[in-house]
């Protein structure tokens, strides 16, 4: 997704120092992460390495422990209330299973940021929502089924549906293709890359799913021991000489990364 | 030593608990009076909790008022009292068993529904996708809920005691053999405005506990399946303990001198 507008990448979400435990279990220690303008990357890492903790931590779900992440160069740590709302209205985000409301119609889940978080008027967010429907491929028929009924590939292109539907400057993408088969997985991050492309949108992923990582990012990042341990344009991660990466996209048991965990 | 540190483990534990509760009541209660406001989920609970709880509470209810007139004419009849039956079941019905009665019922009906799908919303991410869609949950999904409760139980209990009253008519006319009418009469009687106030305030207390515990337990329910099974047990327990804890208190507010 590279083009000519990040002749001068600009740090969109700047993470210095991020700390997060749980308990005596230290998830991110000490966390450095830029993520510019307008790009796309991609976090990796193995399971329970603390991939999700790191967007929840942003997104101010969950409370770091130390730190800073800054947006837009505004710091957003410890914003509660009115002022966290304002900022979430910046992202968007697929969650692993979408998330979908499950007492509410797909039209609903798809208008519901804009009804409920900006206030637009409900025939108006229709509308919207249709064709933000549309983009996902998804026709008007979809429209009045409720969650419950849709398989996991139609639940994720709603949950993405309804990511986009604020038309935010940041997604935010949860292991978005776990639990779909390879095909499947191919569509999503094709439409995934589709949508970021059509919104000028900054994008931050997370996924152990290294052909899904390839096909989505500019720059990938391998967490690791709760800290970023390399990052790198997509195409240099093939030889990029760390033995933690390379253990981890070649999926050898053999290697530095310990799976004793809490080692 | 050992010892020492599990009270004072489970003591701290229960400290935090507390303080958890505390701050998530006052949270729940600010967002009931700040706007924005959802009416249309207001009442949609208030319809969930209201109407569709009235078979339940009704029956408990007629039962409840026949079962009185029975007990207290076996009871009565030994002191040739039986004329006091009309008086206690409209005593007993509208100060105490109407509203924990019903408040028990829609604990197990209403609290543990709650739990359960807030719990499940909970650990399906939907919470979390509430708040990145810019609505806090408190509002969205919390106040709605409470201020169902809080309004809608006292009208139950209203219902409930009507029908309790009429349960006690029903056995003590058709099979001890009362005149209808002398029942009537000595039941208006003996009704007085601060029975049915009292009853009606505890109702609206018993609502609002058993819809703040079950949102309380499954909004912080976490660990999947089982989590939200745990989470709607705690709910309807813990609403059950202290429906009847604030019923003792309650009551002595209004009663003792």
């Amino acid at each position: 997704m590279t083009d000519a507008r990040d002749m001068t990448p600009q740090a969109k979400i700047e993470i210095r120092g991020l700390d997060k435990a749980f308990g005596a279990k230290v998830v991110l220690d000490g966390l450095d992460l830029d993520v510019n303008e307008g790009r796309s990357l991609v976090v990796i890492g193995g399971s329970g390495t603390g991939k999700s903790v790191l967007i929840k931590c942003i997104l101010g779900l969950l409370f770091a422990d130390g730190g800073s992440i800054r947006v837009d160069g505004d710091e957003v740590t410890g914003l509660q209330g009115a002022a966290l709302d304002q900022v979430r209205l910046k992202f968007g985000m697929l969650f692993q299973n979408a998330a979908l409301f499950d007492s509410l119609t797909v039209l609903d889940n798809v208008a519901f940021g804009l009804v409920a978080g900006k206030g637009m008027p409900r025939a108006e967010a229709k509308d919207i929502a249709l064709d933000k429907l549309a983009q996902v491929e998804l026709g008007p028929e979809v429209a009045t089924l409720y969650p419950a009924e849709l398989s996991g590939g139609m639940r994720k292109r709603v949950g993405l549906a309804r990511a986009i539907s604020t038309e935010p400057e940041i997604l935010f993408f949860d292991e978005p293709t776990t639990g779909l088969d390879p095909i499947m997985g191919d569509v999503i991050d094709q439409l995934i890359v589709k949508c970021v492309r059509e919104l000028g949108a900054t994008a931050l992923s997370i996924t152990h799913d290294m052909a899904s990582a390839r096909r989505i990012s500019d720059r990938i990042a391998m967490l690791y021991g709760g800290k970023i341990i390399w990052e790198g344009p997509t195409d240099e991660i093939d030889h990029c000489g760390n033995p933690y990466v390379e253990q981890f996209i070649s999926g050898s048991e053999e290697g530095p990364i310990s799976f004793l965990m809490g080692s | 030593m050992v010892l020492l540190r599990t009270v004072g483990r489970t003591f701290l534990n229960f400290l935090a608990a507390a303080g958890r509760l505390a701050i998530f009541t006052l949270v729940a209660v600010s967002h009931c009076v700040r706007p924005p406001f959802y009416p249309r989920l207001l009442i949609r609970q208030m319809i969930e909790i209201g109407y569709y709880s009235l078979p339940v509470v009704g029956l408990t209810a007629i039962f409840t008022g026949m079962v009185l007139a029975l007990q207290s004419y076996t009871g009565f009849a030994r002191f040739s009292a039986e004329s006091a039956i009309p008086n206690v079941v409209i005593v007993s019905i509208t100060r105490e068993l109407g509203p924990v009665l019903a408040g028990l019922m829609v604990a197990g009906r209403v609290g543990a529904a709650m739990a359960a799908e807030l719990g499940t919303m909970r650990v399906t991410e939907q919470i979390d996708a509430l708040n990145t869609l810019a609505t806090n949950p408190f509002k969205y999904l919390v106040a709605p809920r409470l201020i169902a409760g809080l309004t809608m139980l006292p009208i139950l209990v209203l219902i409930a005691d009507i029908i309790g009253v009429f349960g006690g008519y029903l056995v003590s006319v058709h099979k001890l053999g009362f005149n209808p009418t002398t029942y009537l009469k000595n039941t208006i009687d003996f009704m007085e405005t601060q029975d049915v106030v009292s009853g009606l305030v505890k109702a609206a207390a018993f609502g609002f506990l058993v819809t703040l515990m079950g949102c309380y337990h499954g909004y912080h329910s976490k660990g999947g399946a089982q989590g939200v099974g745990q989470a709607t047990t705690n709910a309807v327990v813990t609403a059950s303990i202290l429906i009847l804890c604030f019923n003792y208190f309650i009551t002595e507010l209004f009663f003792a001198q």
